[in-house]
C-alpha cells in the first residue's frame, strides 16, 4: 500500500466482556463523528456477563455509512482473543495493534475460545507452519501485509502511575481499554484534542475518572507517535468541520425516544436482550420535559413478572386511555400471543416493540436475526387484525415509533413493531431527530355520549355496527359511556354472544378495519424504492444499511441495482408491491433467517416468486461485502438460487 | 340523586348454576357499590375466565373480561394509568391461584390499590368439575376420576407471605358480610384480597352449603347442626396491624387461623396493614404529580396535533458538536 487513505477505514476493538469495549468504542465513535465523520458501529457480544469475547465495528467515512464490512483496517487490542478471533480480517497495509505481553500466549491457553472456533484457528495457522500462539497470529497476519504495533501496556501503566504519583495500580489496569484506543488514534494521526473531548463526554459522569483516562491516552499517545515514527502504516483519519445538527443515533434509544415524543405514558417489560434498554431508558428518563416551560410530563414503566403479565399490564393501561406499550423479543413475545388476540377482538390499541433476535427457543441469545416475520403476523390463535410495521435503520426507528401509536389508536389494534438486535446495537451518525414531523392522530374517540350512541338497553355502543367498521372509542371513566370487554365474541355492548350472525358480523367489522388501515396508510409507509435496475432486491428490516452501501458500491462500477424495502408487514401491501415488482427481470429475496420468510409472504401475496434467495442465519449482521458480493454472483449469471452467507465473527 | 342497587344491575341473562355460589357474591358486590354510591362510570369489574368471568356482564359498571389467569396484570394496569378509578378484580381459585399463581405473589409485591375478590369453590366449573388449586388432597369430587393427588394451597396464607395488605375471607351465603368486606377492602389503602368461600353445587359435593351449615356435624347433645363458618371478629380476634412493631406477632397468628379448617372456617378480615407503602404512592415518590397528571390523563399533543414532549435534552448530549 502506497498511498494514504484518508476517512475511510474500518476499525475493530476487541476484549473481555466487561473490560471496556464499549467505552471505548463510544469514545472512537464520538471522536469520529465530533471530527466532522460519518461513523456506523455495531457491537457483537455473547450471552454472558464477564470473560467472554466481545467486539465493536466502526466504520469511519467522509460519505454516510449504514453498514459494516468484513475486513479490518485496524484491530485495537489488549488481550490475546482478539487476536487469535479476528487476525484473518486484518487486510494488507492495515495494522494490529496489540499488549505485547500477551504474543506467547498459546491458542490453548484462552479457554473463552470455544471448540469450534479453535478448531478454524489452529487449521489455519497449521496450514502455514505458525505457532498456535499470538506471535503465531501475528505472524500469520505479518506475512499477508499487516503492520503490527506491539504496545507495552503494562510497562506503560507502571510508568504513567509513577508519572501520575498513583501507585494504585491495579485500578488503573481499568484503563486499557482506551490506551489500546489511544494508540488507534495515535496511528492514524488523530486530533488529540477532539479525541480528549469526546474521552471527557463518554466519562462526563466522573470528572477525576474522566481527567485520568485522557492522561494516560495522552502517554500512550507520546509513546506510539516516537515508537511508531516512520511506519509503513497509511490510514488516516483528518477532522473537519461538523455538518449541522448531526448526532450519533444509537439503536438502542431511538424508538424510546420515538415513545416519548409519541405520548406513551405506560410501558412495562420483562427483562430480556436486545429489548431492555428500550424500556431502561424511559425509566431512566420518566420525567419529560414538555414543550411549556414549567410543566412536566411523565411515563410509569413497570417491571412485570413475566410477558404474558407485561402484554396485560399494557392493555388495561391503554384501556384507560394512556399510550401503551411494551418491549420484548421473540421468547417473550411467544408468552404474549394469546393476550395479543385480546386486544384485537376488543380493539384496544397498544404497542409492542418487537427487538428480534436468534431463536428458535433461548436460539442465540445475543445476536441477530429476521426469523420472527411469520410468527409477529401470526402470532395468536384464531383470527383478528393487526399491523406489523417493519423499520430498518435507527433513524426509521424514531420516526415509526410515532407512527405506530397513531396506527394503533387509529386501527384500535394491536401494532407489533419490528425492530431487531442489529438495529439495538448499532450506532449511527445522522441528522437529528425531527420530534415535530410526525403529527399525533389519536383517532376516532368519544368524550361525550348522547342518546344516539346508544343501544336499546341504554347501554353505550362500543362495538357498534355501521358502514364504518371503525367505531369510537372511549376509555374507562368516561360519564355514560360504560361499556364491557371480553375475549368472548361480543355484542355491541360488549356483552358474550354465541349468536352465528353477529359473530359475522363482528368477524367483519374486525377484519375490515385492515381494508380501511391499508386504504389510508401513506405509500411509503409500505413499501419504499430505491434506485433503479434490472435486479430487484426485495428485502425488510435492518438488512436495509448493508443493501444501500452495497447499491452504491455497484453503482461505482456501473452496475444499477433496485432496493425494494417492505415496511408494512400486515395488512399487506400487495397491489403497491406488485406494481413495484411488475417487469422486474430478477426478483432477489434477501433477509436474516433460513427460509426466507419474506420471500414466501411476497409470493403468497402477489404471485411472484423471487428468482434468488439471498439469507443468512448465523447470527450476525449482514455486511456490505457479502450483498455486494451476492449480488455480483446473480449479475454474472453464477449464483445458485438460494446463497446462504456465513461472514462474521 | 341516590343510586340504588338497582343502578348496578344489568339486564343480561344470567347462566349460572340455580343455587351458585356467585351469586351471593356478585349480589355483595353490587350492595358494597351501592352503599358506597360508587358512580358506575367510575368503577370497572376485572375478572378473569370461567363461571366468575360473566361476573362484570352483570354489573353496571365498566366490566373488562379478561383471560385466564390474567386478571390482576390487566387491573393492575388500568388502575396504574387512571388511579382515580374504583377497580376490583375477580376470578376463580382456578384462576388466580392455579394459572395465575404468578401474578397473585407479584401482585403482593405491588400492593396496588385496589381489591381482589377469588371466588373458591375448589372445582373448576365451567370445565365440568376438575380439582382446582384449593381442593384438599385427597378429596375425590363428583366428576373426578381420582382422587385429588395434588396438595391444596392456603390462599390466606400465600395472600399474607405476597405481601397483600388486607386479607380477609367471606362465604357467599353470609352477603351482608361480605358485602361489608367488600367495603373494607375498597377502603383500605392498598391490594385487598377477600377470599369467597363458594359452594359449587353442581360439581363440588364435598364443600356443599350442607356441609359449611354443619348438616354432617351434629352436635352430640343438642342434636343440632355445628355450621363450620365463624366470624373472628365474634372471638375478639383483631388483625389489623396498629403498629409496624406487631408485623410478625400479626403474621403469626394469621397463619394460624388460616390453617383452620373441617370443623372450624373463619371468615372476617384476616390481616389488615395500612403502613405500606402502595405501588401507586412508590411512584410518585419518583413522579411528584403523578396523582393529579397520570398516564391516562396527560395531555400529549398541541391543539395542531404536533407533540408537546420535548425531548431536546436528551437530544443534546447525542450531538455530535457537543
Amino acid at each position: 500500500m502506497e498511498k494514504t487513505t484518508t476517512n475511510s477505514l474500518s476499525w475493530v476493538i476487541g476484549g473481555a466482556q466487561g473490560s471496556g469495549v464499549d467505552s471505548a468504542a463510544n469514545i472512537f465513535s464520538r471522536a469520529c463523528a465530533a471530527g466532522g465523520l460519518e461513523i456506523f458501529g455495531k457491537r457483537e457480544y455473547y450471552s454472558n456477563i464477564k470473560g467472554e469475547h466481545s467486539y465493536f465495528t466502526v466504520r469511519v467515512s467522509d460519505m454516510p455509512v449504514h453498514s459494516h464490512v468484513d475486513e479490518i483496517n485496524v484491530l485495537a487490542s489488549f488481550d490475546a482473543e482478539t487476536i487469535f478471533r479476528h487476525f484473518e480480517d486484518v487486510t494488507s497495509g492495515g495494522a494490529i495493534i496489540y499488549d505485547s505481553d500477551v504474543v506467547n500466549t498459546l491458542l490453548s491457553e484462552v479457554p473463552t475460545v470455544d471448540d469450534p472456533a479453535a478448531v478454524r484457528i489452529r487449521k489455519t495457522l497449521e496450514k502455514t507452519g505458525l505457532a498456535l500462539s499470538v506471535q503465531g497470529a501475528l505472524d500469520h497476519a505479518k506475512r499477508r501485509g499487516v503492520i503490527l504495533f506491539p504496545v507495552p501496556f503494562f510497562h506503560l501503566l507502571q510508568e504513567f502511575a509513577q508519572k501520575a504519583n498513583d501507585p494504585a495500580l491495579s485500578k488503573l489496569t481499568r484503563m486499557v481499554n482506551v490506551m489500546a484506543l489511544s494508540a488507534s488514534m495515535a496511528i492514524l494521526d488523530f486530533d488529540n484534542e477532539v479525541f480528549a473531548k469526546a474521552i471527557q463526554f463518554i466519562f462526563r459522569a466522573k470528572k477525576k475518572v474522566a481527567d485520568l483516562n485522557v492522561s494516560a491516552a495522552a502517554h500512550v499517545s507520546n509513546y506510539a507517535k516516537a515508537k511508531f515514527a516512520g511506519s509503513d502504516f497509511l490510514y488516516r483519519l483528518k477532522t473537519k468541520r461538523t455538518a449541522q445538527d448531526m448526532i450519533i443515533a444509537q439503536g438502542s434509544q431511538s424508538s424510546a425516544l420515538g415513545k416519548m415524543v409519541a405520548g406513551c405514558r405506560f410501558q412495562t417489560y420483562y427483562p430480556i436482550t436486545p429489548a431492555s434498554d428500550d424500556s431502561e431508558f424511559l425509566e431512566a428518563n420518566e420525567i419529560l420535559d414538555l414543550d411549556s416551560p414549567g410543566k412536566k410530563g411523565s411515563t410509569v414503566v413497570v417491571q412485570t413478572e413475566d410477558e404474558i403479565a407485561a402484554i396485560a399490564m399494557a392493555i388495561g393501561s391503554a384501556l384507560t386511555g394512556a399510550r401503551s406499550a411494551t418491549a420484548t423479543s421473540g421468547p417473550g413475545f411467544s408468552l404474549m400471543a394469546e393476550a395479543l388476540g385480546w386486544a384485537g377482538i376488543n380493539e384496544v390499541p397498544i404497542v409492542v416493540s418487537l427487538y428480534q433476535r436468534a431463536g428458535p427457543s433461548t436460539g442465540l441469545p445475543t445476536r441477530h436475526e429476521q426469523g420472527d416475520l411469520n410468527f409477529a403476523i401470526n402470532a395468536g390463535h384464531g383470527e383478528f387484525p393487526r399491523i406489523v410495521l417493519a423499520s430498518g435503520d435507527i433513524e426509521e426507528s424514531f420516526y415509526d415509533t410515532i407512527k405506530v401509536f397513531n396506527l394503533a389508536d387509529r386501527y384500535q389494534m394491536p401494532v407489533i413493531h419490528m425492530l431487531d438486535k442489529a438495529i439495538a446495537n448499532s450506532v449511527t451518525t445522522c441528522k437529528n431527530f425531527d420530534p415535530k414531523k410526525i403529527e399525533i392522530d389519536r383517532g376516532s374517540t368519544v368524550t361525550q355520549i348522547t342518546d344516539k350512541d346508544k343501544g336499546a338497553a341504554g347501554n353505550y355502543l362500543r362495538f357498534k355496527l355501521s358502514d364504518n367498521p371503525i367505531s369510537p372509542r372511549v376509555v374507562l371513566g368516561t360519564k355514560d359511556a360504560i361499556f364491557w370487554n371480553t375475549g368472548d365474541e361480543h355484542t355491541e355492548e360488549g356483552h358474550i354472544t354465541e349468536d352465528p350472525e353477529l359473530r359475522v358480523q363482528m368477524m367483519n367489522k374486525r377484519m375490515n378495519k385492515l381494508q380501511v388501515a391499508l386504504r389510508e396508510i401513506p405509500d411509503e409507509d409500505k413499501v419504499v424504492a430505491y434506485g433503479s435496475g434490472d435486479i430487484v432486491l426485495v428485502g425488510w428490516g435492518s438488512t436495509k444499511g448493508a443493501i444501500i452501501d452495497a447499491m452504491e458500491k455497484l453503482a461505482s462500477e456501473g452496475v444499477k441495482i433496485k432496493f425494494v424495502q417492505i415496511r408494512l408487514m400486515s395488512p399487506f401491501p400487495t397491489d403497491l408491491l406488485h406494481s413495484m415488482l411488475k417487469g422486474a427481470k430478477t426478483v432477489v429475496d434477501i433477509e436474516m433467517n433460513y427460509s426466507g420468510q419474506l420471500g414466501s409472504l411476497v409470493r403468497q401475496h402477489t404471485g411472484i416468486e423471487a428468482d434468488y434467495q439471498i439469507v443468512k442465519f448465523n447470527g450476525r449482521p449482514m455486511s456490505l461485502d457479502e450483498v455486494y458480493n451476492a449480488v455480483k454472483r446473480i449479475k454474472n449469471g453464477d449464483a445458485p438460487r438460494r446463497q446462504v452467507l456465513k461472514s462474521g465473527a | 340523586m341516590a343510586l340504588k342497587l338497582s343502578d348496578y344491575k344489568t339486564d343480561v341473562h344470567n347462566d349460572w348454576c340455580p343455587g351458585c355460589g356467585d351469586f351471593g357474591i356478585l349480589n355483595a358486590i353490587q350492595m358494597a357499590l351501592a352503599d358506597m354510591q360508587v358512580p358506575p362510570y367510575k368503577a370497572t369489574i376485572f375478572s378473569g375466565i370461567g363461571c366468575s368471568g360473566k361476573t362484570p356482564h352483570f354489573i353496571r359498571t365498566y366490566g373488562i373480561h379478561t383471560l385466564h389467569g390474567r386478571v390482576l396484570p390487566f387491573a393492575q394496569g388500568a388502575k396504574l394509568a387512571n388511579p382515580d378509578l374504583e377497580m376490583i378484580a375477580v376470578g376463580g381459585d382456578g384462576d388466580g391461584l392455579g394459572i395465575g399463581a404468578g401474578h397473585f405473589v407479584s401482585a403482593g409485591r405491588r400492593n396496588v390499590d385496589m381489591v381482589y375478590i377469588i371466588f373458591d369453590n375448589a372445582v373448576y366449573g365451567l370445565t365440568k368439575g376438575q380439582a382446582a388449586p384449593t381442593l384438599k388432597l385427597g378429596m375425590k369430587t363428583k366428576s373426578l376420576p381420582q382422587p385429588n393427588v395434588n396438595n391444596s394451597v392456603n390462599p390466606i396464607a400465600l395472600a399474607l407471605v405476597a405481601g397483600f395488605t388486607f386479607i380477609a375471607r367471606g362465604y357467599s351465603y353470609d352477603v351482608r358480610h361480605l358485602k361489608d368486606l367488600i367495603k373494607k377492602a375498597v377502603a383500605h389503602k392498598g391490594l385487598a384480597f377477600i377470599d369467597v368461600q363458594q359452594p359449587c353445587p353442581t360439581y363440588n359435593d364435598i364443600n356443599t352449603k350442607e356441609w359449611y351449615q354443619g348438616f354432617d356435624n351434629v352436635d352430640p347433645e343438642t342434636h343440632k347442626a355445628m355450621p363450620r363458618i365463624y366470624k373472628l371478629e365474634e372471638t375478639g380476634y383483631d388483625g389489623v396491624v396498629h403498629d409496624p412493631s406487631e408485623i410478625n406477632a400479626e403474621m403469626a397468628q394469621v397463619i394460624e387461623k388460616s390453617n383452620e379448617w373441617d370443623d372450624k372456617i373463619p371468615i372476617g378480615i384476616f390481616y389488615q396493614n395500612e403502613h405500606v407503602p402502595t405501588y401507586q404512592e412508590r411512584i410518585a415518590a419518583r413522579i411528584p404529580d403523578y396523582f393529579a397528571n397520570p398516564p391516562s390523563t396527560q395531555q400529549i399533543a398541541d391543539e395542531n396535533d404536533k407533540s408537546i414532549t420535548n425531548i431536546d435534552r436528551l437530544l443534546s448530549d447525542l450531538k455530535v458538536d457537543k
